[in-house]
């Protein structure tokens, strides 16, 4: 059986390894200083759907990014490990969107793409952190949701069976098509660039991109049809302009802090295995680790 | 995670060397493949791009999970069970990791499925992995046999085997026996022909490096009664058919995440490469060669490891109140580290350019017939690919072996625990100046080309090279070195003793090297700053080298040989 999978993901600034001048002063995020990456559980649902398109001959695995214009950059990242196409939903109108908005206007673009039989994404993005929007498409488009999802079991007779990685053991749960699935750090990791694909895919230009090419890549991308990402508007997925950016955003930032832990106190406990493995009980039941 | 290409500028400075157009344009024959295949190049700029992007990947690949690997597998190792290797966790890790980005066969030709690379951007790949986990680089090496299958075995055999190897299966090279390792002409494994065409063979082989791989070039005796390298042929074996089983496998000092395997061979089907007789004297000389170069490889890649393990651990580690490295004892053994680094890396890549294109020309010359300028071009780069390969094998291997003793005294008392990389570098390294040829053996290789002037011509074609002022003083000095050489080559000559001969050969080999690499660095350091320091700092080091073995030679009568004999 042949898929039609869209695959969620964020370029996002690298908060991994944030550095003082991370954000400026008015306490917005300083993206000048933080690398754009793939959204690493975005990463890991890919994961998830290429191995539903090496499970089932013939499938398509479509990535779909809202962001700026670059945000091609990680449909190509997507290409080289095995992804077939990509859409850039980019818009100046789309900008300031909260979860809501966002899964909006992300719910709009699947509707416009229409024929698909799974939606996978990450779990949530390291820059918001909320995974909210996965969910939150599903009940626009009114499918089912399966979240926290560690690895699909099983992808047969209009059903998926995943399983789930919660807070305390795993769940395995099932779910008809079409629906969402929202994948979690633990999954499987992302499998690498490849050195074929990687040549193959390398001019693959989103509709903005291509106009600053030269001729002779232009004509490259007019030969290959699948080195065109595709650029998409709110106007185009048919967006209410009451629901996208920031009129549809009812969540304003009032402020950000910079919080800086501090320890108040101090414990000791003896070197013996008994009081160490209480503490690590401790720190586990209080989520300091675990 | 560190990326082990973009953190190493040098190696983008050796892959964007002037040589690499020609060797590029030959290599994608004006780039008529781009019409049939989506992956390949449009022209010079998009080839010399796919190959920095895919270096990136292996860069990135062997900065992360690799590197990661490499302790876990040196502790847990391969074992054999039921007849079969199991490689360690991390070992299997890594091979699917190298599949799945697609590094197997990068040199084969893309209607077999490979990259259609050439030699230098392949090589650095294998002194990326090497740097990582220089056990793992032998498996993921050894996509070099496919080379020897692509060069002489038939269509047919081509079409079955080597587009397996770009899919990710493993090669092994059967050669040694327990009574055949450097001398290979006594190898007994016993090969009988069938009625149907097919070859049986029976016998034993040993220090086999990944012997249960799924596609095995085995060395046998083709000719019942021969005893010497003429009654030799080369074969393929292939897993899928049966036939060999390991007995065991060695329990080593270094590359522990690599099994060296013993096999017996009892009736395994394998079918003849090639042919008969050809074994050892045509193929096997040919596949040692790019061993040879992958071994050299994999040294550069150690001596990677070594100086920056030592270079960081200097900067870490505080002594007196400062770092270790701003005492004059420390920072001399860091500049000497680097500058031999530069230098076998220079040699390395300037071999690898060498093998390209007379390879290119070759392959060529299976299409169509080559100009008479092109014929001349393809036996002087194949004479100098023919100098330089033993050269680097030997040199590189010496040097990445001090380089891990270096990296350890400078890590002191720490160095000798188990805690450090620094440790598993040491004993990974000693294999290099032993493996496809000891050091001793590359000097008997290489020794031709000093009696025959090879090294000499290569040297004053380098001198006449247009450089910087700031570099003439350095080409100076190698100027009187070069006399230096010449006299004691002479010296020796002069003798026409083959033992004397011999007896000097790794002396005179050596003081060609030195000579041959300082310059490399001059012209490094011509096109790209960075190299300034090493060419001083190699510089000096050719300069006490030479002087050293020209004085043992000059104060030296062929009759104190006797002194020396056992």
């Amino acid at each position: 059986m042949s898929l039609n999978i869209i695959v969620l993901a964020k370029q996002v600034p690298d908060t991994r390894n944030v550095g003082k001048d991370a954000m400026k002063e008015d306490g917005t995020i300083n993206r000048a200083a933080l690398p754009a990456i793939f959204n690493p559980e975005d990463l890991n649902a890919l994961e998830q759907a290429l191995r539903l398109k090496d499970a089932n001959p013939g499938s398509t695995v479509t990535l779909l990014t809202m962001g700026l214009p670059r945000a091609s950059e990680i449909i190509r990242e997507a290409m080289y490990r095995g992804a077939d196409a990509g859409i850039v939903l980019t818009d100046r109108v789309l900008g300031g969107a909260d979860t809501l908005a966002t899964s909006y206007s992300l719910a709009q673009a699947v509707k416009k793409f229409g024929n698909y039989d799974i939606i996978l994404g990450g779990r949530q993005a390291i820059d918001g952190d909320t995974a909210q929007v996965g969910p939150q498409i599903a009940e626009k488009l009114g499918i089912p949701q399966v979240t926290y999802a560690e690895e699909i079991l099983d992808l047969s007779n209009g059903h998926v069976t995943v399983k789930r990685r919660l807070e305390n053991g795993v769940e395995t749960v099932k779910a008809p098509l079409p629906c969402v699935v929202t994948v979690n750090g633990s999954a499987a990791e992302c499998r690498p660039r490849n050195a074929m694909r990687l040549q193959k895919y390398k001019y693959a230009a989103s509709t903005s991109e291509k106009e600053k090419l030269s001729d002779e890549l232009k004509s490259l991308l007019e030969k290959r049809p699948y080195l065109n990402i595709a650029e998409w508007s709110a106007a185009y997925v048919d967006a209410d302009p009451q629901q996208i950016g920031l009129p549809g955003s009812p969540t304003k930032v009032k402020a950000i802090e910079n919080v800086v832990f501090t320890a108040k106190e101090s414990r000791c406990i003896d070197n013996d295995d008994a009081q160490i493995e209480d503490l690590v009980k401790e720190l586990i039941a209080n989520h300091t680790i675990g | 995670m560190a990326n082990f290409y973009n953190d190493n500028p040098d190696l983008k400075h050796h892959l964007q060397h002037p040589l690499m157009q020609k060797i590029v344009e030959l290599k994608e024959r004006n780039f008529a493949d781009a019409e049939t295949y989506d992956y390949a190049p449009l022209n010079f700029e998009d080839a010399m791009d796919s190959y920095d992007k895919v270096l990136e990947v292996v860069g990135e690949i062997c900065g992360g999970k690799i590197a990661e690997n490499a302790e876990g597998v040196d502790h847990q190792g391969p074992r054999v069970e039921n007849g079969r290797v199991i490689y360690a966790d991390g070992t299997q890790e890594n091979l699917e990791l190298c599949r799945k980005a697609g590094l197997m066969g990068m040199a084969m030709p893309r209607r077999l499925g490979g990259l259609n690379f050439p030699i230098t951007p392949y090589i650095m790949a294998a002194d990326i992995v090497s740097r990582a986990d220089t056990g793992f680089e032998n498996l993921w090496g050894l996509q070099d046999c496919a080379e020897t299958i692509y060069e002489f075995a038939d269509e047919d055999q081509k079409q079955r085997f080597i587009p397996r190897v770009c899919k990710g299966e493993t090669m092994s090279m059967d050669l040694t026996e327990p009574d055949a390792g450097s001398d290979l002409q006594s190898v007994m494994l016993k090969a009988t022909e069938q009625p149907d065409g097919t070859w049986r063979l029976n016998g034993v082989k040993r220090f086999i490096t990944n012997g249960d791989s799924d596609i095995h070039l085995v060395l046998a005796r083709s000719e019942d009664g021969t005893k010497d390298g003429r009654g030799l042929s080369m074969f393929i074996y292939d897993k899928r058919d049966g036939g060999v089983t390991v007995r065991r496998i060695e329990n080593k000092m270094g590359i522990k995440g690599s099994p060296t395997c013993e096999l017996v061979y009892k009736n395994a089907k394998a079918e003849l490469c090639g042919s008969r007789r050809m074994g050892l004297i045509k193929y096997v000389m040919a596949l040692m060669n790019g061993a040879r170069l992958g071994i050299a490889a994999q040294s550069v890649g150690v001596s990677e490891r070594a100086y920056r393990e030592a270079l960081a651990y200097a900067k870490d580690r505080k002594q007196f109140g400062k770092a270790i490295i701003e005492f004059p004892a420390v920072y001399e053994m860091l500049a000497v580290m680097k500058a031999k680094l530069d230098a076998s890396r220079a040699l390395l890549y300037e071999t690898s350019r060498f093998v390209d294109i007379y390879k290119i020309y070759e392959d060529i010359a299976k299409e169509r017939s080559l100009t008479p300028d092109e014929r001349k071009e393809m036996k002087a780069y194949t004479k100098l690919a023919d100098a330089c390969t033993p050269l680097v094998k030997g040199m590189g291997s010496e040097y990445c072996n001090q380089n891990a003793y270096d990296c350890i005294q400078i890590h002191g008392g720490s160095g000798f625990m188990k805690d450090y990389a620094c440790e598993r570098v040491y004993r990974d390294a000693r294999i290099t100046s032993i493996y496809e040829g000891t050091t001793q053996l590359q000097v008997v290789a290489a020794i031709r080309h000093v009696t025959t002037g090879t090294y000499l011509n290569m040297i004053r074609d380098y001198e006449a090279q247009e450089i910087k002022d700031s570099l003439k003083p350095l080409r100076d000095n190698l100027i009187a070195l070069t006399e230096k050489y010449e006299k004691a080559v002479a010296a020796v000559m002069e003798v026409k003793d083959t033992t004397y001969t011999d007896f000097m050969a790794r002396r005179m080999v050596e003081m060609a090297g030195n000579i041959i690499m300082a310059y490399l660095l001059i012209l490094d350091a011509n096109r790209n700053d960075a190299f300034t320091a090493s060419a001083e700092v190699y510089n000096k080091i050719a300069q006490t080298e030479v002087a050293k073995h020209a004085d043992f030679i000059a104060n030296f009568t062929p009759a104190q040989v006797e002194m020396y004999k056992a």
